[in-house]
């Protein structure tokens, strides 16, 4: 993770395999620097002067007030509902993620590929969409509306129906990042522990568990960020109540609403350094691992398998 | 049954398996099916009315428009980045590397209020061009802007690790043939990442037509000026006509549902197209 100085003075140095290779092989010098400027102004201007503006607005009326809209009794409630929906769908993903990816690294069955292509689905899905499928079903007009207003249970605009909302749009980074990683591992050394002597539960503690670890965790990590980020979905769900239905993103778009733009950028400032960490905690699983590349950061399709031939 | 037997030592098939589609039914396939049969419970005739009225078609117009338009900027600009970082060395390589999935990271709603405030016309950037007369938050170009802002990772990590990846000697052959660096580019090396290039134009147009969140706050919503289909959609539920947003909820699936098939066939090009491409 060494950074290089920048080389301008010695085009021969730039690096071993380019030493003996021809000039044409590479782009003359006033080329290369002008891509690099491009591509650094396009990043500055769209990723960093954002960044800079949420923490400079968040601070505009001094760290007094900074403080003081973190610790009002609205932003804590909003963080505790966060936590509380991040808390649970992430580790019921987590369950999923470990089932399905089981289920499909270890054993042969037809329509795999299918099954593949039904949990990527929600990526594709507008987030608006992804809240009012559960409106269809839970809300007052809903299929099950009138059954649950009888009981005086309520899911929308409640916290179920957050809960739930969340559930659906992280419901593929977890399985997503295990998939791909325990179909290249294969099934030699849990069919090993088995032969060996040891049962189900060992073999998945003991072998399976340790080669998907890094994986799991890059999974969670990438889950937890959407669960606790997610706006749209949760925002038809939610009914928006202050202090009982409101998590932090909602927050910031009500205290934005309200006109106190300060309040709304020191709230969201929170969000901010939780992708920072994020984008850090990701960096050093990758750093530490090879092949993990955010496959959920990333929704490109999981690769599908050939049919595979009986043996 | 012969494929029973073939399931060996490994325990936990059924288990599994069975966990995996009771999930996948009761928070994925049920709540969507549950679209389309409740939007079977209007008419045609209610059901056209909807789709097809004039806020709605200007909506789409507005959707598609702005979310070609801002994957189309995203190809060049992406694949200028993936290019940079893939090929060149340069002081802050790696923090680049990492922040380029900050749109990812960062949830819509941060992006929303940062974007609308930095290009409102007394924000940083939007003060700066608001004497020129261009005005950007409130306006179809803030859509575009956001809408941009949430694509530019789709690119660069779809390119990024074919770029990596490419075979050096295709490159050398072209070379040695006397081709100079601008064919060679031309000719040899951007045909060979013109599908993953594709793939990460499609993601990016896929993403920006559902996406909301930082699109709600630098739109000013007005129908058929700024208003794309998921604000039209939030509309129609603030409203309760759950009747009408589900309509349109139909449409927007059955779009996403065709480009997660062209982007399906067009990774399944790519893989068979780059040989060096691990399949």
């Amino acid at each position: 993770m060494v950074e290089q100085p920048l080389q301008r003075n010695q085009p021969g140095m730039i690096d071993d395999a380019k030493i003996n290779a021809p000039r044409r092989m590479s782009e003359p010098p006033f080329v290369r620097r002008l891509l690099i400027a491009v591509a650094l102004g396009f990043i500055a201007l769209f990723l960093v002067v954002p960044l800079v503006s949420v923490f400079a607005e968040a601070l505009r009326q001094g760290l007094g007030f900074y403080f003081q809209t973190l610790r009002d009794p609205m932003t804590v409630s909003a963080i505790e509902l966060t936590l509380i929906a991040a808390g649970i769908s992430v580790p019921l993903n987590c369950l999923f993620g470990v089932a399905a990816a089981w289920t499909i690294a270890k054993f042969d069955f037809p329509g795999k590929n299918i099954l593949l292509t039904l949990i990527d689905l929600p990526f594709s899905i507008s987030p608006v969409i992804s809240g009012m499928i559960y409106v269809l079903i839970f809300g007052a007009q809903g299929w099950f509306g009138p059954w649950l207003i009888e009981h005086n249970i309520r899911i929308i605009f409640a916290v179920p129906g957050i809960v739930l909302a969340t559930m659906f749009v992280t419901f593929p980074f977890v399985a997503r990042e295990l998939i791909p990683l325990m179909q290249a591992q294969g099934r030699t050394e849990e069919e090993a522990a088995r032969v060996l002597g040891a049962n189900g539960w060992q073999t998945f503690w003991r072998v399976t568990l340790p080669n998907i670890k890094w994986g799991l965790l890059y999974g969670v990590i990438l889950c937890n960020a959407r669960a606790m980020g997610e706006f749209g979905a949760v925002s038809v769900v939610s009914g928006r109540i202050q202090g009982q239905t409101n998590t932090i993103p909602l927050h910031v778009q009500i205290l934005y609403e309200n006109n106190n733009i300060p309040g709304a950028f020191a709230v969201a400032s929170l969000l901010t350094l939780l992708a920072l960490v994020t984008l850090a905690l990701k960096t050093w699983v990758e750093y530490n691992t090879t092949g993990l590349r955010g496959t959920a950061f990333t929704p490109l399709p999981l690769k599908k398998e050939p049919n595979r031939k009986l043996a | 049954m012969l494929r029973s037997q073939q399931r060996g030592v490994l325990p936990g098939f059924r288990l599994t398996l069975g966990y995996t589609l009771l999930y996948l039914s009761l928070i994925v396939i049920i709540p969507l099916a549950a679209t389309f049969v409740k939007s079977s419970e209007l008419s045609w005739a209610q059901f056209s009315q909807t789709v097809f009225s004039p806020p709605a078609l200007a909506a789409y117009r507005l959707s598609f428009g702005a979310s070609f338009l801002a994957a189309a900027v995203n190809a060049i600009f992406g694949f200028i980045v993936a290019w940079v970082l893939v090929r060149y060395d340069f002081f802050g390589k790696q923090f680049v590397d990492a922040l380029v999935d900050l749109p990812f990271a960062l949830p819509t709603a941060v992006a929303g209020i940062t974007l609308a405030t930095l290009y409102a016309p007394n924000g940083w950037l939007g003060g700066w061009l608001a004497p020129f007369g261009i005005k950007v938050s409130y306006t179809q170009l803030g859509i575009f802007i956001a809408l941009t802002f949430i694509g530019l990772p789709f690119i660069v990590r779809t390119v990024q690790p074919v770029l990596a990846d490419l075979d050096s000697e295709l490159e050398e052959a072209a070379a040695s043939l006397g081709a100079n660096r601008w064919q060679a580019f031309w000719r040899v090396i951007f045909p060979m990442l013109s599908p993953a290039l594709l793939t990460g134009f499609s993601l990016a147009f896929a993403r920006a037509l559902g996406e909301y969140g930082s699109v709600v706050f630098i739109s000013s919503n007005i129908p058929m000026k700024t208003q794309i289909v998921p604000l039209l959609i939030m509309g129609e539920l603030d409203g309760f006509h759950l009747a009408r947003a589900t309509a349109l909820a139909v449409v927007m699936l059955v779009i996403s549902f065709l480009l997660l098939l062209a982007i399906n066939l067009l990774q399944w090009w790519s893989n068979r197209y780059n040989a060096t491409n691990p399949a």
